[in-house]
């Protein structure tokens, strides 16, 4: 499944689509605490979080995410588009909340 | 007695998101420029540019405090001020011991530059800045008087690594009698139940060199020195 596919199945917004065919390939993961997601988030991966900050497009590039998925209706602040923009992170939003969001993902790639 | 205004909240281009232009003897130029009387470095998780601040700031007579911006497990940021580099040094050692164990990558999170007070660069910090230390918040307060310093949490109005943000709440266990909050900070917040006794300072977080504000608050001390300070930050019923 492509990024873009992924945004027409869960109905997503998109902040910055940067490569719409990029592979979601790596699964999903959950987490707030940009240090403990730093760590763990997989590869070619969704990240599903309700942090907003500009630290935010910096994780997902060092941990080289297939998109990263604001939700609870998160949006972006300003510096973390203007970042998400510079550093070519798919950028999306969900109205779900990130429990919901996680469950829609996982049906998605196949449970 | 007299009115000395202060900023306890900058960082140097060592804090990976700071500016290459903040290197200690332009920010504490700038400081002179802009008023302030006395000043203290903070950049996260290091105190490796606070000898080259302390003595940049004496041809400006500058009273500077060595300082640290801790990144807890919690994500919630602790201003940490120390009376000098001899008590410093000890806790950015400890600290060091307590980052993750990866290197800063400087394409993501930025360069980190080590900086004499000439403005001659001494090397890059190669730890991992940018990320959270394993010191819990209800450790911070008492490990660093144990270091001969004090804490209190930074901007807890703000959205991210902060007290309010990330717990949910202020509780007084967590040991600090101080609450930093940001220039932005709505005044309704302050009247938060939990918040109610707390004492509060501004810190400008400046992390470029125009964002080095003009003086927000001022100290009434009978001397500019770092016990007056310390006496003043322990003990002062407002924050002037």
């Amino acid at each position: 499944m492509t990024v873009q596919e992924l945004v027409s199945q869960l109905e997503l917004t998109v902040f910055h689509l940067e490569d719409g065919g990029r592979a979601v390939t790596g699964g999903g993961y959950c987490g707030d605490l940009l240090s403990w997601v730093m760590g763990k988030a997989p590869a070619d991966g969704v990240w599903m979080t309700i942090m907003s900050n500009v630290n935010v497009a910096a994780v997902a590039a060092l941990t080289d995410l297939a998109c990263v998925i604001l939700t609870e209706s998160v949006a972006p602040d300003d510096p973390l588009l203007r970042k998400a923009e510079l550093q070519g992170i798919n950028l999306l939003g969900s109205s779900l909340s990130t429990y919901e969001c996680a469950v829609k993902l996982s049906a998605a790639l196949g449970g | 007695m007299k009115d000395y205004r202060f900023d306890f909240h900058l960082h140097s281009c060592l804090s990976p998101c700071g500016s290459e232009d903040m290197t200690p003897a332009n920010i504490t130029a700038m400081c002179a420029l802009a008023g302030y009387d006395i000043i203290a470095l903070t950049d996260h998780n290091t105190v490796g540019n606070c000898a080259a601040f302390c003595e940049a700031a004496k041809q400006w007579d500058l009273l500077a405090l060595p300082g640290m911006e801790l990144t807890c497990v919690e994500e919630v940021h602790v201003v940490c001020l120390f009376p000098d580099l001899e008590h410093a040094i000890p806790f950015g050692d400890y600290v060091r011991r307590h980052l993750p164990p990866m290197d800063n990558d400087p394409r993501f999170f930025g360069p980190q530059l080590l900086m004499d007070s000439r403005d001659q660069l001494l090397g890059e910090e190669t730890a991992m800045l940018a990320g959270a230390t394993d010191i819990g918040i209800y450790e911070v307060a008492a490990l660093v008087r144990d270091y001969g310093g004090l804490a209190y949490p930074a901007h807890i109005d703000r959205d991210s690594f902060s007290v309010l943000s990330n717990l949910g709440l202020w509780d007084s266990e967590m040991g600090f009698s101080l609450a930093e909050i940001s220039s932005r900070c709505p005044p309704e917040l302050l009247q938060r139940p939990d918040l109610a006794g707390l004492r509060f300072v501004t810190g400008c977080d400046a992390h470029y060199l125009d964002q080095i504000s003009d003086p927000k608050q001022s100290m009434n001390l009978s001397e500019k020195s770092i016990n007056a300070v310390f006496h003043w930050l322990i003990n002062s019923q407002s924050s002037g």
